[in-house]
Order: structure tokens, then C-alpha cells, then sequence
């Protein structure tokens, strides 16, 4: 028995709540997100297996877990950068398995990813515009032969960049290389541009990364802001547990591509199998030996 | 901020415009008070086909980011499908411009066909694959043409791969005779006309650029995945900036072979592709006014190293290696990095 | 019949290519760059290889060795000179600097040795004497009464091909500069905080390449006796398509594109049409590539998000 015992990988399997942690505010309407079963294999290899998670419309939810847990495999599953071995997952109620990266941003899903990834070569400004791209309305002749229609979106389009630099009070920037930009700034330029195509889910991913602890509550306060003005549900993955217990309604831990637990803030600070998976096994030994 | 922003596109695409014209002007001028050695003249049309060779595959390689190593195959289409149009409208058309016109639009129109169906292989592909997919296209449209014997009577259109019989009227010779190429063309290019192409092609590229699909194009070279995330349609834009530059390639292509009596597909090979491709490096990626000025002093180069006789292209070779030496020696630029403050701003590097 | 002869036709071409295509891999995998100027020095292989024989009357083992020593040091200095200082430089920019390389071997060899085709000595024939007296050259053996002809050269570049092949893996996978050369090839920094000496290891390589090159061009003309300066280009091109086509970067690859692509292409000109065979040999490679995007035994690198 005891050595069937040590086999067992760390962490333990609870039962999971099926029940959706959603907002009061959100429980009448339907869940912006849902995964039922989601999984993926790379050759020999389970990366996520048997995710199941509901995301309320106005929601900040959290996934956080070790490294290694699977958490940007989730996001990368999410936005079809992998197609799914099985499961589904539900846009606001359409099906999302015949839609390609592209597809699903514009049925609603935005994101951020771990290691920057922005248009190193091309203006701040031209970075959101690029968030911008499916709301512009003119085509490649619009633009060659410069039509009314190019004047106009372009107006229109470089306005609403400035606004959304506003947010995160970066428009005087707007000009700057993406790539020479500080670190800091890179990641709120990645938020923005996401922002901007005009999303109902936002994902980031450890948007707080690198950051020292004030301009992590400035994160703190601009995504609750975010959130309130644009009304959209957010998910992010992170390490830093003050803006996870801070700003989160929900949080669903992950370790070894498994859910190991899903609830309030308060939930998961005194869930022992949480802790012990970041943490570790509790030595009963060595505390004889004490 | 918005006027000012707007106009530093638009300024160096006003320079360059300025450039070209006032170099028309000039050349123009020079040619016609006698001024010009007879070499220099009969340089003005091939400089011209090679300055839009450099600038369409600089829309390739330095605006979409993707090494294209055939793009002397659309020169290729451009120049047959361009001759033969010219060679059948000789009794329909009397005007040698008009002819020419439509020669080069034919040109264009074919080549930017053969260029989407190149595309569609080739852009699914990455990096070093889609520049030996490229090689490979060049060199299959190279082996067509060679064996591509093409005619025109009173029944219409005779068109035969390898076998030379085209079975025509009595009398009636076939335009493209397969390795012989096309012969006796009517040198209908003219200077002006060329200059006319560049500034079209001009126009186009830099209003595409400075433009919603030139930043996703842009964005597709810098950040391939990144673009995806944000809803941009890689393949299409891939395509767009692909046929584009295919079917300016035909235009010069077209201009080119009228400038000679007899053209053969050889002449349109992978030697000419790298050519065209050492232009754009040596010019700048992205860099059309660098282009421009590289495609023609690198054609007028080796006709005034003539007096070093059999020397010439060896001092060409050396000049070329030690060009790319300085270039990219990094103590150079370093140096060079320090002489522009403003650009280099941030903490990134 | 006539295709077993086109068969082994193709695979004696498809072992140059091979052993071509070994240098270009080679190159790649450590140096991440494509080394244009490596059908050149086949080139210059074969013409130094061709003078000692005609010109000074060497032996042919030493024409050969020779040809190896000159190609192995002329590799390493194009490496020093024109590489190496281009290590941090974008990748574009080396293959231009590559191209004009190339063009430097191709225009001194036209100025050293004039575009007048050289014909390369046939050193694999054995004087036989007739039943009436004369002495002539047998140049192959015939099987079949005559219907198969295999020629000494084909069996000797076949052999060739295969023995380099044996020895090249075996080094690569036994020795400490094989081992070195992995290293290098899969992280240059890791490899040098691990001790080894990257410029000794990255010059090594393109001694092999260009020794293997030298071998490579006294084959081709022995097979294809017309030598000029531009010789070496063509062939330059398609062992390139063979690198990539078997895989870039990956040595069994070589040899299986090299021989791969050498034998569509005599096929293609027997049964198809010598004029548009390079089209169909370049036709299957877009295919394969298409449904292999690596290549056939390439490594799928999969892009971290």
C-alpha cells in the first residue's frame, strides 16, 4: 500500500466544484467562456488534461499553478495557437473547434503573451492600430489610390489609438519604436493592443511580470478599470499572489495540466492541496525529529 | 501629432519622388543636348527595369520579411507574354508608345497571375524552405520558356511545349521559338517610359506601405504569431505584398526585353535573381530610395570598370565583399549608432 | 534494361550531389549560414587537380590530394577573411557576402585560366589490348551482353560517396571534434561556456566542406569531362536543393536528397524530356517540400509561444 502510495504523483485529486464561481452580477446572463473536457497530447507527452472551467461575462478570473502546470498551454488552446486533442470550448455559446488563431480573435478572444511579443520595428501608435486593423474600414485599393474612405478611417483610427494609449497614459509616447521602449512599457503596450481588438475575453498572460510592487497595484487598479469601462471578462495568468488574491473573482489552480482546485480567493488561500503543490509535502519526519 | 507623424512616411516618400524625377530630369536633358556617351544611353532603359526589379522585391524581402530567391522568373513571364504582345499588335497598333503600354500591362498582368499561383505553395512556407521553393519556381519558368514555341496566324493562337512544329500558315513564323527565345523585337522602350513605371510603382509601394495592409504586412514580418493574435489574415497579406511585387517584376521584365533585338530565358536566371537581391541588401531592407540608387550604380558599375578590361568583375566582387564587410563590422557600427542619438532611445538593446 | 542503366546513372550523379550537399549541411548546422561560394570551390578542385595531371604530369592519386589541400586551405581563409567577422551580422547579410565570394572564384578562375572548356583526364581507364593488335581504352564493364554498361567512374563515385559517408558519421559521432561540432551546431554559447573553442570548430567544418568539395569536383568532370569556371554552379544549386530537400542540417539527409535528386534527374531525361528535366526535378521538390515542410528526415522545430 505504501508503495503504491509513493508512485503517485504530488498533488492530490479533490473533487472539483462543477459549479461556475461567477459574479453575483453575471449569474443571470450566460458565461462568456466555457471548457468542457479540454485536453491536449504533444506525441507521449499530456500537457492539459480533462480542463473544465466557466467564466462569467464580466468577470477577472485567475489561473495560477507552478511552472511547468500547463497555465499558457490553457491560453494557447484557448486561441488555437494548438488545436485541442479533445474537449470543446464555447465562445458565448458558439463552438470554437473550426476557427483558426485569427477566426477566434475576431469572435472575441484577446491576449498577452509570456515572452513579449510585439512589433519591434514599427511605432507605439502603429502597434495599436494594428489591434485596430479588422475596425478600419478601407482595403489594400483604398489605401494604394488613397480614397476618401483611407482619410477618414485613418483619422478615425489614429483618434481611438490615442484614446486607448490614454489608459494606461502612454500617448506621449505614441510615436517611440515599440522595440526601444522600456520593459515595463512593452507590457502595457501589449495590453493595449489587445485592448483595441476590441475583445469580450482578455487573456494575460503574467501581465505583472518584472514589475516592482507599486507599478504592480497601478496593473491592479488599470485592469479593474478595464474591466469596468469596457465590460469585458478577463483571465490571467500570474505568480504574484497579491494581485491574484487582489483583483481575482475567481481562481482555478493548475499543476500537471490537471485542475486541482477552483473558487474564491478565500477558498483557495486555505485549500491544503493548493499550498502543498506550491509548497510541497509537509515532512512528518523531520518534525518528529523537532 | 497626428499631421507630424503622417508626414515622416510621407516625407521620405516625397524625397524619393523628388529624387527620381530630378534624376529624370537631368539624364533626360543630358541625353538629349548630346551630352551622354552613347555606353550611359543605352544604360537608361535596363537601370530603369532594374531600379523596379530592386524596389518590387524590396517589397518581398525587406517590407514582408520573406527572402525570395526567383524573382527574375517573373521578370521572365513579364518579358515573353510583354514581347509577343507588342510583336502581335504590330499591324493592329501603329503607335510604338501605345504598344509598349500595353506590352508592359500584359506583362504585369501575367506575371502577377504566375505570382499568385506561386504563392499559394510557396507562402505556407518559412524562412529558408520558401527561399529554396522560390530558387525552384525561377528555375522551373526558366526551363518552360526554353521549351516553349508560341505563334500567331490567321487561326488564332499556337501555343506547344517542346515540340517546335507549331503547324502554321505558309510564311508565318512562330514569335517564341523555345531556346531561340524571341527574336527581331522592335526596340520600342524608351526612357521616359521607364521613368513613368518607377514613379507608378513608386506610388504604389509607398501608399501601400504607409497604409492599413502595409502595417499588416509589416506586422507579419516583425511578429508573425503576434499578427495572428490580433486577427490579421497572414496568408492574405503575404499574398497581397507577393503578387504585387510579382507583377511590377513582370512590368520591368517587359520593359527590359524591348530595349533588345532578341531575348532568350536564359538571360532571366538565377544569377539575375541574386543580382537583383544583392541590389536590395546593399541598399537597405525596406530602404526604397536605397534600392534605387543601388540598382543603378551597380549597373552603370561594371560598364565604367570597362577600361580594367577583364578585371572588372573581379573588382566588382571585391568591392561587393568589402561593402558588406564594413557594413556589418560591429565596431563600425557602433559608431555609426552614436552618430544618431535620437533613434537609438531606449533600454532594450 | 535501359532503366537499370538510367538507375545507376542517376545514383552516381545523386552520390556527387551527395558529397556536395555534405558541405552546404555541414555549414548550415554550425554556422546557420548557406556557404553560396561552395560550388565554386568544387570548381577550383577540379582545374587545380586537372593541371597537375595535364600540365605536370603528376599521378592522378596526387592530383587529387593536392586538389584537397588547396580546396581544405582555400575553404578556411574564405571562412576567416569573409565570414567569420560577419558571426553577429544578420543572416541575409552573409549570403550576399557568400554570393560575392562566389563571384570572386568564378571571375579570377575566368581571368586565370580563360573560358576555353578544359577536358578533364579520364583516370579510371585501363588500356586493354584488341584481338588485332591495337590498344584501346576500357572504360567500364559490360553486363548482359552489352545491354548494361556500368563505367569505372560510376562504380568509383558510388564507392566514393559511400565510404565519405561511413567515415564522415562515424567522426561525427566518435571523435571529440564530431562531438564539438554537434555542440556548436545546436548552441553556439552553451558550446562555448562548455570550453570549446567555437573558431576552431567552425573553421574545421569549412575544411571538411571544401575538402570534400575538391573530391566532389574531380568526380563530376570525371563523369562530365567539360570543365569551365562556371561548371561548379549548377551542380552548386541543385546539392543545395538536395540539402535542403533531404533535410538541412541533418547528414544522412544530404546523402539521401543528393541521391534522391540525382536519380529523378537522369529519369526525368530518359523518360520525359532532357530539356525539362530540370523542371521536374525541381517540380518534386516543390512537392515534397509542400507535404514535408522540413524536409524528408529534417528536425520539425517547434516554435515556443
Amino acid at each position: 500500500m505504501s508503495e503504491q502510495k509513493r508512485k503517485r504523483p504530488a498533488t492530490k485529486m479533490v473533487p472539483v466544484q462543477t459549479r461556475a464561481i461567477v459574479p453575483d452580477r453575471d449569474a443571470d446572463k450566460s458565461p462568456i467562456l466555457e471548457c468542457h473536457h479540454l485536453g491536449i497530447d504533444f506525441g507521449g507527452l499530456t500537457a492539459v488534461n480533462d480542463f473544465n472551467l466557466m467564466i462569467g461575462r464580466t468577470e477577472i478570473a485567475g489561473l495560477i499553478g507552478p511552472n511547468g502546470a500547463g497555465k499558457t498551454t490553457v491560453f494557447n488552446l484557448l486561441t488555437k495557437v494548438y488545436q485541442p486533442t479533445r474537449g470543446t470550448i464555447l465562445l458565448d455559446g458558439e463552438d470554437t473547434s473550426k476557427m483558426t488563431t485569427e477566426q477566434i480573435n475576431r469572435a472575441g478572444i484577446a491576449r498577452t503573451f509570456q515572452n513579449i511579443r510585439l512589433f519591434n520595428n514599427l511605432s507605439v501608435e502603429d502597434n495599436v492600430k494594428l489591434g485596430l486593423h479588422n475596425h478600419i474600414e478601407y482595403g489594400m485599393w483604398g489605401g494604394v489610390l488613397r480614397l476618401p474612405k483611407y482619410w477618414k478611417e485613418e483619422k478615425h483610427a489614429h483618434e481611438s489609438a490615442m484614446e486607448l494609449l490614454k489608459i494606461f497614459e502612454m500617448q506621449d509616447l505614441a510615436n517611440a519604436k515599440a522595440g526601444s521602449l522600456p520593459y515595463g512599457a512593452q507590457r502595457r503596450l501589449e495590453i493595449v493592443r489587445a485592448l483595441a481588438t476590441n475583445p469580450s475575453l482578455l487573456l494575460l498572460d503574467e501581465p505583472a511580470a518584472g514589475m516592482n510592487p507599486s507599478e504592480t497595484a497601478e496593473l491592479m487598479d488599470n485592469i479593474v478599470r478595464i474591466r469596468d469601462l469596457f465590460q469585458i471578462a478577463v483571465m490571467l495568468i500570474e505568480h504574484d499572489m497579491n494581485l491574484v488574491m487582489g483583483i481575482c473573482e475567481g481562481i482555478c489552480v493548475l499543476n500537471f495540466g490537471q485542475v486541482i482546485a477552483k473558487g474564491t480567493p478565500d477558498e483557495i488561500k486555505s485549500n491544503p492541496v493548493v499550498v502543498e503543490a506550491y509548497l510541497g509535502k509537509k515532512d512528518k519526519k523531520k518534525k518528529k525529529e523537532v | 501629432m497626428k499631421n507630424r507623424k503622417l508626414s515622416k512616411a510621407s516625407r521620405r516618400a516625397f524625397m524619393t519622388y523628388a529624387a527620381v524625377i530630378a534624376a529624370f530630369v537631368i539624364l533626360q536633358s543630358l541625353a538629349a543636348a548630346g551630352a551622354m556617351s552613347s555606353m550611359l544611353k543605352g544604360l537608361l532603359v535596363p537601370i530603369c527595369a532594374y531600379v523596379v526589379m530592386a524596389v518590387s522585391l524590396n517589397l518581398t524581402v525587406g517590407v514582408l520579411g520573406e527572402l525570395s530567391l526567383g524573382h527574375a522568373g517573373f521578370m521572365s513571364v513579364g518579358a515573353f507574354m510583354g514581347v509577343t504582345t507588342a510583336v502581335a499588335l504590330q499591324n493592329a497598333v501603329a503607335s510604338k508608345e501605345l504598344r509598349l503600354v500595353c506590352a508592359l500591362i500584359v506583362g504585369a498582368i501575367f506575371a502577377g497571375i504566375v505570382g499568385f499561383l506561386v504563392g499559394i505553395p510557396v507562402l505556407r512556407l518559412n524562412g529558408d524552405y520558401l527561399a529554396i521553393v522560390t530558387l525552384a519556381f525561377g528555375e522551373i519558368i526558366k526551363s518552360i520558356f526554353n521549351n516553349l514555341y508560341l505563334g500567331i496566324d490567321s487561326h488564332g493562337l499556337h501555343i506547344s511545349l517542346l515540340d517546335n512544329k507549331l503547324r502554321m500558315d505558309e510564311g508565318v513564323k512562330p514569335i517564341i521559338g523555345g531556346p531561340m527565345g524571341i527574336g527581331g523585337i522592335q526596340k520600342i522602350a524608351n526612357f521616359a517610359t521607364g521613368f513613368v513605371l518607377i514613379m507608378i510603382c513608386l506610388i504604389v509601394i509607398f501608399n501601400l506601405v504607409n497604409s492599413r495592409a502595409g502595417r499588416a504586412i509589416m506586422a507579419i514580418r516583425d511578429n508573425r504569431i503576434a499578427a495572428e493574435s490580433v486577427g490579421i489574415p497572414i496568408t492574405k497579406y503575404k499574398m497581397m505584398a507577393f503578387v504585387t511585387s510579382a507583377a511590377m517584376a513582370g512590368a520591368a521584365g517587359a520593359l527590359f526585353a524591348l530595349n533588345f533585338s532578341t531575348i532568350v530565358a536564359n538571360k532571366f536566371d538565377f544569377n539575375t535573381s541574386i543580382l537583383v537581391l544583392v541590389f536590395v541588401v546593399l541598399g537597405g531592407l525596406g530602404n526604397m530610395m536605397g534600392s534605387i540608387v543601388a540598382a543603378a550604380a551597380l549597373t552603370v558599375l561594371p560598364e565604367a570598370l570597362r577600361q580594367f578590361a577583364d578585371y572588372r568583375m573581379l573588382v566588382y566582387a571585391i568591392v561587393l565583399i568589402a561593402v558588406m564587410l564594413i557594413r556589418n563590422n560591429p565596431t563600425i557600427r557602433a559608431f555609426t549608432g552614436r552618430l544618431r542619438p535620437g533613434k537609438k532611445g531606449g533600454a532594450k538593446e | 534494361m535501359s532503366f537499370l542503366n538510367s538507375l545507376i546513372s542517376g545514383i552516381s550523379l545523386g552520390s556527387i550531389y551527395a558529397i556536395i550537399a555534405l558541405g552546404y549541411t555541414m555549414v548550415y548546422g554550425i554556422a546557420k549560414m548557406l556557404n553560396f561560394a561552395h560550388g565554386d570551390v568544387i570548381m577550383v578542385g577540379a582545374y587545380i587537380c586537372f593541371f597537375a595531371v595535364s600540365r605536370f604530369s603528376l599521378p592522378p592519386l596526387v592530383g587529387v590530394l593536392l586538389a584537397v589541400v588547396v580546396c581544405t586551405c582555400l575553404g578556411m581563409t574564405i571562412e576567416k577573411l569573409a565570414y567569420a567577422p560577419l558571426r553577429s551580422a544578420p543572416s541575409l547579410a552573409v549570403l550576399i557576402t557568400a554570393i560575392g565570394v562566389s563571384y570572386f572564384l568564378q571571375n579570377a578562375a575566368l581571368l586565370l585560366w580563360t573560358p576555353n572548356p578544359k577536358v578533364f583526364p579520364n583516370f579510371f581507364a585501363r588500356k586493354v589490348a584488341a584481338a588485332d593488335g591495337t590498344v584501346a581504352d576500357q572504360t567500364g564493364m559490360a553486363f548482359f551482353d552489352g545491354a548494361l554498361r556500368v563505367s569505372y567512374v560510376t562504380l568509383v563515385t558510388i564507392g566514393v560517396c559511400l565510404a565519405i559517408m561511413a567515415v564522415l558519421t562515424i567522426f561525427i559521432n566518435n571523435s571529440k571534434l564530431g562531438k564539438a561540432m554537434r555542440a556548436v551546431s545546436e548552441d553556439k554559447d552553451a558550446a562555448r561556456l562548455m570550453g570549446i573553442n567555437v573558431n576552431t570548430t567552425i573553421s574545421a567544418t569549412f575544411a571538411i566542406g571544401s575538402g570534400l568539395a575538391a573530391i566532389a569536383g574531380v568526380l563530376l568532370c570525371s563523369a562530365y569531362p567539360t570543365l569551365v569556371p562556371t561548371t561548379g554552379s549548377m551542380p552548386g544549386i541543385k546539392a543545395f536543393t538536395a540539402a535542403v530537400f533531404g533535410g538541412i542540417g541533418s547528414i544522412p539527409g544530404a546523402l539521401l536528397g543528393g541521391l534522391m535528386l540525382g536519380v529523378i534527374e537522369i529519369l526525368a531525361k530518359a523518360y520525359i524530356s532532357t530539356q525539362l528535366s530540370d523542371a521536374v526535378v525541381f517540380g518534386v521538390l516543390i512537392i515534397v517540400l509542400l507535404v514535408k515542410p522540413t524536409g524528408l528526415l529534417g528536425k520539425v522545430v517547434r516554435e515556443k509561444v
